[in-house]
């Protein structure tokens, strides 16, 4: 994804120092069966450096509280702590107001946020939702509740053989029932970086808005929503080297006013009668309950960390481990890539004719090596490819060249035993 | 050098099965047959049996799996065949234990016969289902049963 121009590639890597980088995450140094931990699972979840731990031990041991509601002194701190996340948030994606930010579970949530708020108050009987063909289940199954509920029809952009987008396919499937095109940005199975300007660009040609599953996306490449002008966005904290249950979805402020609340309960309201209750403004309308205040807080800490590593100098690092591993993946007999896209992420899915992706995971953790292996929550891709299962590994901001030798050398230690 | 826990269960005869396993062939003589999926890993086989007078006279399966599974559904074809539907039902209980550590070591698994080659998979939890798929889809023709079989 990242353009490179030599000089600056140079600069850039003369200031990464990966070897220090790991230093910040503990569990780095733990050993898998006596050997070094090699985590390259990292499209599933990254790992936490100790600021980011440091965080949420500060929050629990001397900032617990609730948020937005109490007089007293901790209720405030924990509040500002967490609307200060909010501003994090905010700036790292580049979004005009921190009203845009709302605080979900996860990507997962804030897709069925839009589904249930944006989707069931504007789409009606023969209307039609735009996906993809290596959507995560997760950027499929709220669409499909919606669809069954409303009778509308899911409309499936193809996909090549490399796993890009076919455009023209796409450009065809836009009509005047498009009411919402939702697209992964980086796929978790095949790395494809997908044109999402491009799509935006044909999308708002029709006055048909745009939702972005960016849950792989932020923690690989700058991300930043007025420049993409997307309506919705979604993501997770614990990709982003965050904690497990904080998400965002950003959406646009005006399209956020028209949405009706998605729960209801507490710190989304601003009067409750038992005869009616007017809801709170942006973006606590979309926030019921008590959010996860730790999480929040925790997703600011990471941010915070990404952003002082350099979210650029992050791509480029990762840029060279997709190129080695690639290479050195390819020297493998019998070894085939799925997913071949131009612009690609550092995620490689790979299978073989006669060994099991299964197979292949159980050898690897013995080497200590971390990966994924099976459908990665996108059945219909794997029936695009005709295939049951994949193995994949993705690369985070720690992993290095030493150990995409190991990998590759773990893979071809595999095929020794199964072709012996 | 390989793990000793991993040689163990990927013993030369699985890996045997696995390249080459037998009655890997859609049976025409089929008169019951089931699915089974493991949603966990898409993994997916049909059991073709053609039953006789309660007797497993044939049996043969297809599908894609791990060396594991596909081990277990070539050496569970071998060994249920000839056998009664109640002598296959005790079989699988038997090797259900085997698989998942609850046969006693002083018990004799000498009647599970070459089945006691996936006993290295009472240390993998995760792979138990691997193991036990195919099993659980053939009892389920053999039991008539219109309905994909799952492991979870």
């Amino acid at each position: 994804m990242i353009v490179k121009q030599e000089p600056t590639v140079k600069e850039i890597k003369n200031t990464y120092d990966v070897y220090k980088i790991r230093e910040d995450f503990p569990i780095l140094k733990i050993k898998i069966r006596n050997k070094p931990l090699c985590y390259l699972d990292n499209a599933a979840t990254t790992q936490k450096p100790q600021q980011v731990l440091d965080t949420l031990n500060k929050y629990y041991t001397s900032m617990n509280s609730n948020i937005h509601r109490g007089v007293h002194y901790l209720s405030g701190v924990a509040t500002d702590a967490y609307e200060e996340a909010r501003i994090k948030v905010k700036n790292f994606i580049n979004a005009k107001s921190g009203k845009e930010i709302i605080f979900t579970r996860g990507t997962t949530e804030s897709i069925n946020l839009v589904a249930n708020s944006f989707g069931r108050s504007n789409v009606k009987e023969g209307d039609e939702i735009i996906i993809s063909n290596m959507e995560h289940h997760s950027n499929i199954v709220p669409w499909q509740f919606l669809c069954n509920e409303k009778k509308a029809k899911l409309k499936i952009i193809p996909i090549d053989d490399n796993g890009e987008i076919i455009f023209d396919e796409f450009l065809n499937l836009i009509s005047d029932k498009t009411k919402l095109i939702s697209v992964v940005y980086v796929s978790n199975s095949l790395g494809t970086v997908n044109p999402v300007k491009e799509i935006i660009e044909a999308a708002h040609k029709n006055n048909i808005p745009v939702l972005l599953d960016a849950a792989q996306s932020v923690n690989h490449l700058p991300v930043n929503v007025q420049k993409l002008d997307c309506e919705f966005l979604a993501f997770s904290g614990h990709k982003l080297y965050g904690p497990t249950g904080i998400g965002v979805l950003y959406a646009k402020e005006e399209i956020l006013k028209t949405m009706p609340p998605f729960m209801g309960g507490g710190d989304m309201i601003s009067k409750v009668t038992f005869e009616e209750t007017t809801f709170n403004e942006l973006p606590f309308k979309f926030e019921a309950g008590t959010s996860n205040i730790a999480g929040a807080i925790g997703l600011g800490s990471a941010i915070d960390y990404v952003t002082s590593k350099g979210i650029d100098k992050i791509a480029n690092h990762e840029a060279d481990l997709l190129e080695y591993a690639t290479v050195r993946l390819k020297e493998v007999p019998g070894l085939k890539i799925i997913g071949n896209a131009r612009q690609k992420s550092a995620v490689i899915s790979f299978i073989f004719d006669n060994i099991h992706p299964h197979d292949i995971g159980t050898f690897l953790d013995y080497e200590g090596v971390a990966i994924r292996t099976g459908h990665h929550c996108t059945q219909p891709l794997m029936q695009r490819y005709n295939i049951a299962a994949t193995s994949r590994a993705s690369f985070g901001l720690y992993n290095t060249i030493e150990e995409v030798d190991i990998l590759v050398d773990s893979v071809k230690r595999v095929i020794e035993v199964f072709n012996a | 050098m390989l793990d000793p826990e991993l040689r163990e269960l990927y013993q030369q005869v699985i890996l045997d099965h696995n390249k080459s396993p037998r009655n890997f062939k859609k049976l025409e003589t089929a008169n019951r047959t089931a699915e089974g999926y493991n949603p966990l890993c898409g993994d997916k086989i049909n059991i073709f049996v053609d039953v006789e007078k309660d007797i497993v006279k044939d049996i043969s399966f297809q599908g894609s799996g791990c060396a594991i599974s596909k081990a277990s559904a070539s050496l569970m074809s071998t060994v249920v065949k000839g056998k009664s539907i109640e002598e296959a039902k005790k079989i699988f209980e038997k090797f259900h234990d085997l698989i998942t550590g609850k046969l006693d070591e002083d018990e004799s698994i000498e009647e599970l016969g070459k089945l006691a080659v996936l006993a290295g998979v009472k240390e993998f939890p995760i792979r138990v289902k691997c193991a036990s798929l195919a099993w659980h889809t053939m009892l389920s023709a053999l039991k008539n049963e219109d309905k994909t079989v799952t492991t979870e």
